[in-house]
């Protein structure tokens, strides 16, 4: 649709053949139901790209809570550490990992949220 | 005068709780009424129904009871239980709901269109919400003794016979505004006394908690043979995977109008959860202010002491009240909810089959729900007479261990692997319940022995999730005749975003 005119125009001059290739403007979404091999490539890649997002946010959730209690071992002075009137551990397990996770979950959906629309927008353009 | 104050709040709560479940009798009479009223559901209604029936007694006494025993350390079991949402929102909540299974053994059997791994489901899900359900006995008794002085038997009778009377009567579930009532309540009544506590302690001049090194820095052995850093990875991960797992938080998802509701829904989910569990640690704190030795046992009853030794008079007694019909609404809610999954799968699995022997196909649907109810609530409550109370969080924390174990491969794996075979999907969930069920066991039989030994068999997540994992991919990679044929038509229907046509790969709901 972005695509100039020019080419499409010509296209349709041109070709007056029955024989050629069958141009279909049957969705891809009728693909995806009816399980053909095109449908299969299609699904995958959605599923790629939905898990390769869940496996980002996983990782980083387990990047950042799974390396603190080893920051706690390693360098005990963190342990004793007051940030805020608070000791460093509990100003983080206690009150700062709510509104992280929160924001990452919005993240996490608006991002998946676009996935879908893109693929929306390629197996059933309206 | 506490004791009357706190009784009329107890009384309160369970009143409300039958009310409705008599209400629910008028207005729901079967499944679709669950199904239509969910397509009428906001996100944000929804959230705050999910929070209603999710935060028990543990969320309310235990974590608390917890952190005031043992220190820093606890304060991963209130991150773990919200992150469990989390994980659950970008590995299963949309498809999920697209999938249009409504319970797990749903799941299951959609997914890998299999009997015999459905009964298995069946069976895990009674399991886990019996002993789910057991500490919402405990607690409820350990209330009433705390604030009434009652016999320890009273509370978990109470709890008993309006759970029963709630579920049996029907439809407690779907009055979705009721849950996400009873949220507000359990806020409110946590929150307010905590911010009253905290302005005394501040007016007194906010003495320090009276603490030693080990409660105070995180990571300290409690012993020699402790393993501080491996318990709290086990505990995580245990509590991170479980949620999904649990019988009675899958089920509200379908309550999403589709996919993209069910991850809107999780998202305020996390932001009530977290607006809930910054208040535990302040009671805990406080109780090592104003209580510095804590008692032997009955830690969990912190919360409920509290008032009484920080102001006294008529103020401690309204706040006491409070806090104790908080109490009671968080395991009313919770126990409701979990028995009315548990009588679901009896009555599905078990009841019905039965009467139709007996009966020749005369039975009404009814009389085998009402049986099933009984049954559901009769057995854990049974079992609360025979067990010691471990601690509140401790008993909630083995059910997560078993469903981080069990239906966490199973439910990821089946949601984005497309060669998890039948075999794969048995083998799994029975090495994960196997092992899960055994080591929790064996802890408690030998009385936790220190050491590794003791560390490994008490918090086996961290080795019964990925063995469990394992064991499903290895076993499905080898018998790849036994995946199921619709594999592909059901993972298009779990994946393919709403506006999409795929109307043959989508169930009529």
């Amino acid at each position: 649709m972005t695509q100039t005119p020019e080419p499409a125009r010509r296209v349709r001059v041109t070709s007056s053949r029955r024989s050629g290739a069958r141009m279909t403007n049957t969705p891809i979404a009728r693909d995806l139901d009816e399980q053909t091999g095109l449908g299969d490539v299609y699904l995958e890649g959605l599923m790629r790209a939905q898990f390769r997002l869940s496996l980002f946010v996983v990782g980083l959730a387990a990047l950042g809570l799974g390396l603190f209690p080893l920051l706690l071992v390693m360098l005990p002075v963190t342990r004793r550490l007051v940030v805020l009137g608070l000791p460093l551990p509990w100003l983080v397990l206690g009150i700062l990992v709510y509104p992280v996770t929160w924001l990452a979950a919005r993240w996490y959906t608006r991002a998946a949220e676009r996935i879908e629309r893109d693929f929306r927008d390629v197996v059933a353009p309206s | 005068m506490t004791s009357t104050l706190s009784l009329a709040a107890v009384s309160l709560v369970c009143l409300l709780t039958l009310v409705v479940g008599a209400l629910g009798l008028r207005l729901s009479r079967a499944t679709s009424d669950f199904y239509v009223a969910g397509r009428t559901v906001s996100p944000r209604l929804n959230a705050s129904a999910i929070g209603g029936e999710y935060l028990s007694a543990a969320s309310f006494l235990g974590v608390a009871g917890l952190i005031y025993d043992f220190g820093v350390d606890q304060l991963w079991l209130p991150v773990g239980y919200t992150l469990g949402y989390l994980v659950l929102l970008v590995m299963v909540a949309a498809p999920m709901r697209r999938s249009g299974a409504y319970t797990l053994p749903d799941f299951a059997e959609a997914r890998l269109q299999s009997r015999r791994i459905r009964l298995l489901a069946s069976v895990l899900v009674v399991s886990i919400g019996w002993l789910y359900l057991l500490p919402q006995f405990h607690a409820a008794s350990l209330v009433l003794r705390t604030v009434a002085g009652v016999p320890p038997w009273v509370g978990g009778t109470i709890v008993a016979v309006v759970v029963t009377v709630a579920v049996g009567a029907g439809g407690m579930r779907s009055i979705t505004f009721v849950q996400a009532l009873q949220y507000w309540i359990k806020l409110t009544a946590l929150a307010v006394p905590a911010g009253i506590l905290l302005a005394v302690w501040w007016r007194l001049g906010h003495p320090e908690p009276v603490v030693s090194d080990a409660w105070r820095l995180a990571l300290t052995p409690r012993d020699t043979g402790d393993h501080p850093a491996y318990r709290t990875y086990s505990v995580l991960l245990a509590l991170c995977l479980g949620t999904m797992g649990l019988p009675h938080v899958l089920v509200r998802y379908y309550t999403n109008p589709d996919g993209v509701g069910a991850r809107r829904t999780t998202v305020n989910v996390l932001l009530l959860l977290g607006m809930f569990y910054v208040l535990p640690p302040v009671y805990g704190v406080l109780g090592r202010v104003f209580l510095p030795d804590p008692p032997g046992s009955g830690v969990d009853s912190i919360v409920l002491r509290l008032p009484g030794l920080v102001v006294g008079g008529v103020r401690a007694d309204v706040l006491t009240a409070v806090l104790a019909g908080g109490a009671f609404a968080a395991l009313l809610s919770t126990a409701s909810g979990v028995a009315m999954s548990v009588t679901g799968v009896l009555d599905q699995s078990v009841m019905r089959p039965w009467l139709q022997r007996i009966t020749g196909g005369d039975a009404g649907v009814g009389g085998g729900f009402r049986l099933a109810a009984i049954a559901a609530v009769a057995v854990p409550y049974a079992v609360s007479w025979l067990t010691e109370p471990l601690s509140l969080a401790t008993m909630v924390g083995l059910a997560f261990t078993i469903a981080a174990s069990t239906f966490a491969p199973l439910l990821i794996l089946g949601v984005w692997w497309r060669r998890l075979s039948r075999r794969g999907a048995a083998a799994g969930l029975t090495v994960g319940a196997v092992t899960a069920t055994g080591s929790i066991g064996a802890a408690l039989v030998l009385g936790s022995p220190s050491g590794w030994l003791g560390a490994l068999l008490a918090n086996p997540a961290a080795w019964t999730v990925p063995l469990a994992t394992v064991v499903a991919v290895v076993v499905s990679l080898a018998t790849p005749g036994s995946v199921p044929a619709g594999t592909t038509r059901l993972l298009v229907r779990l994946h393919t975003p709403e506006g999409v046509d795929v109307r043959r790969s989508r169930p009529t709901d």
